[in-house]
């Protein structure tokens, strides 16, 4: 718990909610009639509109992405270490917004929130929504806060596909695109992982088809399994063992199946308090709004093809240890943006953590970031 | 940022608003001079990741890549130039990334130190491994381990049917005078190409 809010945060921040009345047709065929965004921003909108940043968050992120709830909050925002004053998203020269996707479970319009058809919580019922349709609603937000381009729009793993999604479909409303530790499209593995996560959750006795809520319980075995498989492959073989190796709680084995490992006891951990924070029915929405990322589907599966019409210039950051969204899948971006001529650099940063990488504090990445926003701030000229 | 003298001549080589890709380009200001003052455009290639950053914060593309590794990513003639300065000594595979960049650049630009300098002459004749400004480095660790001289470099582009189109040197601080016009291969510190793909098939 910080004693003070240190100086280089954004401070003490709280969520603002804006209602959307215009219906919202979704890549599904269904439509919202209306819905609810719930953002943070972080420092000043300048006069010109033009050094406002998106972020967009990653599948078990949300919108409070740097600062602090409260003076005694214990935890700040999920990239707190990237963005605040003097930090590689500077808030003393950037406009940050933030915001939490569709389908979420941070206040933005999702599986927990009200049905106006019903008077009911959606629940399962809640539209399977995909990175189109988040960008198309980020799209109107931008339009709500008077922003006309941002001047980066940014984001790691998921929130990097959402990022390039954006790109691709809002050409002329983004001037940079930072693609960190993402893939134009899931692998199979990827998708196998998604699908025994999925599994764990609906094989719950507690899941009722998606409707929990009404009998009062929530599948906690269930997200819990998926949030400990899923940490398993954020992280590399190399970070797990430097942090756990066999090292037993109690010193001993008591042949038996409670916590013996280290590692046992830490995912353990982490599976029992994403369950704390996170809605089940959202965690099956994220996972399908992956899966279904293919922005070159729409384009004869090529590419080069869909990025032709980009006019961001573009970073591309993986990590060496990812295996989750492999530097492999980066450079089959990067190499897309070559041969179609965009502006685009490209570096893998050395990392032993794996795809968790781009939510750490490495030196190299932030000074890559630092140098990055400062030079397209000199650009812009503001 | 200052040039340095290959670099500078460079400038003058390339015709303006070209496409220029840059293997090994370290911190960028060739690039970015070329960007500046001669309205090209491009990218640089380069491994350490400090100069990325210098990269980076100098404002032009750049892309990390290992050029021991090829340079697969790029298209058959999609560049005006691919230039290569200093770099070629210490690649693993020269003569590939020879025809690697000619097939990439429709011309190519490549600066190394020449061993064939009478200072490097003179160390071996006095029986040791040269050290000198361009190659500073011991025996033992040094990068460079592809060191030829202005003879041994043309003897190579002749064997792999490798059209020569502008040759010159340059020392750290100065463009070729007579002197080194008429004796390159000693005099020369820094030997500079700018080469072609051959039109004759080699024999």
């Amino acid at each position: 718990m910080p004693d003070s809010i240190p100086a280089d945060s954004v401070g003490v921040v709280s969520p603002t909610t804006l209602h959307f009345d215009e219906p919202l047709r979704l890549d599904c065929g269904v439509t919202l009639s209306e819905y609810d965004l719930v953002y943070e921003s972080y420092g000043t909108l300048n006069a010109e509109s033009n050094n406002a940043v998106l972020i967009c968050h990653a599948l078990s992120g949300d919108h409070h992405a740097a600062g602090f709830h409260a003076e005694q909050d214990p935890k700040p925002g999920w990239w707190n270490n990237c963005i605040g004053p003097g930090k590689p998203i500077d808030t003393n020269k950037y406009y940050v917004v933030s915001s939490n996707n569709l389908g979420g479970c941070g206040g933005s319009t999702g599986p927990l929130s009200t049905n106006p058809a019903t008077g009911t919580a959606f629940g399962p019922d809640f539209p399977i929504v995909t990175v189109r349709d988040w960008v198309e609603s980020q799209a109107r937000l931008a339009n709500a806060l008077g922003i006309d381009r941002w001047a980066a729009v940014m984001g790691g793993s998921l929130g990097g596909m959402q990022v390039l999604q954006w790109a691709v479909d809002y050409p002329k409303q983004i001037a940079n695109a930072v693609i960190i530790a993402a893939t134009p499209k899931l692998s199979t593995q990827n998708i196998a992982f998604n699908e025994v996560a999925r599994q764990a959750i609906r094989c719950d006795p507690s899941f009722h088809e998606g409707h929990y809520r009404l009998h009062n319980v929530v599948p906690e075995r269930g997200l819990m399994l998926a949030r400990m498989l899923g940490h398993i492959t954020y992280l590399s073989d190399d970070v797990l063992h430097a942090k756990f190796g066999r090292e037993l709680r109690d010193g001993k084995f008591n042949f038996g199946y409670d916590v013996e490992f280290q590692i046992e006891s830490y995912l353990r951990h982490q599976g029992q308090s994403f369950v704390q924070r996170f809605d089940a029915n959202s965690y099956l929405l994220m996972t399908k709004a992956l899966d279904y990322f293919d922005p070159a589907a729409q384009f004869d599966n090529d590419l080069t093809k869909t990025v032709s019409n980009c006019q961001a210039n573009f970073l591309v950051i993986s990590f060496t240890s990812d295996w989750r969204f492999s530097p492999e899948k980066s450079r089959e971006l990067v190499r897309a943006l070559l041969d179609s001529d965009k502006n685009v650099s490209y570096i893998d940063i050395e990392s032993e953590h794996g795809h968790d990488s781009f939510l750490m504090e490495i030196p190299l990445y932030h000074n890559v970031l630092h140098s990055y926003f400062a030079r397209s701030l000199q650009e812009q000229q503001y | 940022m200052r040039l340095r003298a290959d670099q500078a001549l460079i400038a003058e080589w390339i015709r303006p608003k070209s496409r220029i890709l840059d293997l090994g380009c370290g911190d960028g200001r060739l690039l970015a001079a070329l960007q500046q003052k001669h309205g090209a455009s491009g990218y640089g290639v380069e491994i350490d990741p400090e100069n990325i950053i210098k990269c980076i914060a100098n404002g032009i593309n750049v892309v990390q890549s290992n050029l021991d590794e090829g340079l697969a990513d790029f298209d058959d003639n999609s560049f005006d130039y691919v230039v290569m300065t200093q770099t070629i000594q210490a690649v693993r595979y020269p003569q590939r990334l020879l025809h690697e960049m000619l097939r990439i650049g429709r011309e190519g630009i490549v600066t190394f130190p020449n061993m064939g300098h009478w200072k490097c002459r003179f160390q071996l004749a006095f029986g040791k491994m040269p050290i000198t400004r361009h190659l500073p480095n011991d025996w033992h660790s040094t990068p460079n381990i592809h060191i030829c001289t202005i003879a041994d470099f043309k003897d190579m582009c002749h064997a792999e049917n490798i059209a020569v189109l502008q040759q010159t040197t340059v020392d750290s601080e100065h463009r070729a005078g007579l002197a080194m016009r008429i004796l390159p291969n000693l005099l020369g510190e820094i030997a500079m190409y700018r080469l072609r793909r051959g039109l004759k098939p080699p024999p």
